[in-house]
């Protein structure tokens, strides 16, 4: 058992000697950068992703957008970061105090985690001194999608107790709101994979990701890669549409609708537990982007082989389509949001589940 | 290591099992409860049943406890103002009688199991995997893993009969 003393008291070694570090510490600081490499790209994206959304929208717009401060206003996302790092930290004297300040790291640490299981590249060779090559995923266990779930599930908390801990009509009416919506938009969600899951047999994500590497001949002419945004695309809809729903994304942004709620669940934070919950929102899309990838869009897979530029690729396109809902569809009606969730998506999901299964059973037959 | 995980796990769902009890506002105690769920989730990891875990963590912790917390928002329950309850003789004979009855079962159940961790029978290649526990519930248990749907379906249709109050 490698203990944090043995770690720190070898460091000369690390330095030192390469061909004799323990093999067991090794894969400890293999795993150590892996993490700190993904959390950081997270982050920077999450902070990146607010100047791409601005730039977009006012592109779509015809506006300019953020643009004084660096060239393209490229720094905005800094001098916002600072600027919110030394606001004044309110507290409302009528807050629940405790779950107040829980509220938002509930929120943030869901949408960071998921990547855990997230294959994101193929594979580093070993450089002849690594005892074995680098994958590149965080871990790869058997109920992968199961722990996607079960973890996005737990996102909605971060919402609904900052909506009850602010004590204000507002917040409550945004948390009920979003816990509702979570929920319902949840089943659909779990429920579009199932075709993909029948398809491959696993619920390893590294494993749904191999189901959909090589080409197929579409009419003899044009070649399509075996991504199962093809063979599942209804399955691909409904999944995007429900992960709109669950980051609180326009069309489906009633949480925090700013035209009737003030800001919903969040009108009382201020300064840096609000920059979390904006964190969390940013996340939450980046990863839910990166889930559809994985599921969908071939995770990394790709030409000339499996590497993280097409991974970050195929995210970012549909971050842009996140961003680009946003600037073209107006919000729904809260009727309308549980009437499409429950009386049109989820039908349409279960009629594609049974319809697949039939399918997948009469080709292996 | 194994051990000392163990020993955590269950000290946080055994501390948090209480405070579900004696928290004097409804939204703490679930809360309580859901630390709870998550402590015995990681108990099911350390017994390698990780499909059970999974769902534990995402039909629990993730769907069924944020319905209780949806509830407990939409009834604005205040916050309770009696510190213990009424020192009613008859109450805390009935709780006590109740607690050795459960303590008795316990200390049956402990001394005749055993006395002392035993390593029982090693696990099978595969134990706990989706693949395990899929093909168990539709072989093995096929009867029983159907009849709980049938009951939950019946549950559904008396929720909405109970809920409707005229049908078209």
């Amino acid at each position: 058992m490698t203990s944090w003393g043995v770690i720190l008291g070898h460091w000369d070694l690390v330095l030192g000697d390469w061909a004799s570090m323990p093999e067991m510490l090794e894969t400890l600081i293999i795993m150590v950068v892996k993490v700190g490499v993904v959390f950081a790209t997270l982050l920077l994206v999450a902070a990146y992703m607010t100047w791409i959304e601005r730039k977009v929208i006012a592109d779509i717009q015809v506006r300019v957008g953020p643009s004084r401060v660096g060239p393209y206003g490229l720094l905005q996302p800094i001098a916002d970061g600072i600027k919110l790092f030394f606001k004044e930290d309110l507290m409302p004297g009528h807050v629940d105090r405790a779950l107040f300040l829980l509220a938002p790291a509930l929120s943030v640490v869901p949408a960071m985690i998921v990547f855990a299981v997230i294959p994101f590249g193929g594979t580093i060779p070993a450089f002849g001194f690594l005892s074995k090559p680098i994958p590149l995923y965080l871990s790869d266990i058997d109920v992968g999608v199961l722990y996607v779930f079960s973890v996005t599930s737990l996102g909605v908390y971060g919402i609904v107790l900052a909506g009850w801990a602010s004590n204000n009509k507002y917040s409550l009416l945004g948390g009920l709101r979003a816990s509702a919506q979570m929920i319902s938009y949840e089943l659909s969600m779990s429920l579009s994979v199932v075709g993909v899951l029948i398809l491959v047999g696993s619920l390893r994500l590294t494993e749904i990701v191999k189901a959909q590497a090589g080409f197929s001949w579409w009419m003899g002419i044009l070649p399509v890669p075996n991504w199962f945004v093809f063979s599942q695309p209804i399955g691909f809809l409904i999944f995007f549409t429900c992960a709109l729903a669950e980051t609180n994304r326009a069309p489906f942004d009633l949480p925090e609708a700013e035209t009737e709620l003030v800001a919903g669940f969040h009108s009382e934070y201020s300064s840096m537990k609000f920059a979390m919950f904006f964190m969390a929102e940013y996340a939450n899309m980046a990863t839910a982007s990166a889930v559809a990838t994985s599921l969908f869009l071939g995770g990394p897979l790709g030409p000339f082989g499996s590497s993280p530029v097409w991974f970050v690729g195929k995210v970012f396109v549909l971050l842009f389509v996140f961003i680009w809902f946003r600037a073209s569809l107006p919000r729904f009606r809260y009727d309308q949001l549980m009437t499409f969730g429950w009386k049109r998506l989820l039908p349409l999901a279960l009629a594609n589940m049974v319809f697949t299964a039939i399918l997948a059973v009469l080709w292996v037959r | 290591m194994e051990l000392v995980l163990f020993v955590g796990l269950a000290a946080v769902a055994a501390v948090s099992g209480l405070l579900v009890v004696v928290q004097r506002h409804a939204l703490y105690s679930a809360m309580f409860l859901i630390i709870n769920m998550g402590s015995l989730a990681g108990l099911y990891v350390l017994l390698h049943a990780h499909f059970v875990w999974a769902v534990q963590v995402l039909v629990y912790a993730g769907a069924i406890m944020v319905l209780f917390l949806f509830v407990i928002m939409l009834l604005n329950l205040p916050r309770e103002e009696v510190r213990w309850a009424s020192r009613d003789l008859k109450r805390i004979l009935a709780a006590a009688l109740l607690s050795l009855v459960l303590l008795g079962e316990l200390v049956l159940v402990v001394g005749f199991r055993s006395a002392g961790p035993s390593a029982g029978p090693a696990l099978a290649p595969g134990f706990g995997t989706t693949e395990t526990v899929g093909r168990l519930l539709f072989t093995t248990f096929l009867f029983p893993f159907e009849i709980t749907s049938v009951i939950l379906l019946v549950a559904i249709v008396g929720a909405m009969v109970l809920a409707k109050k005229h049908f078209d």
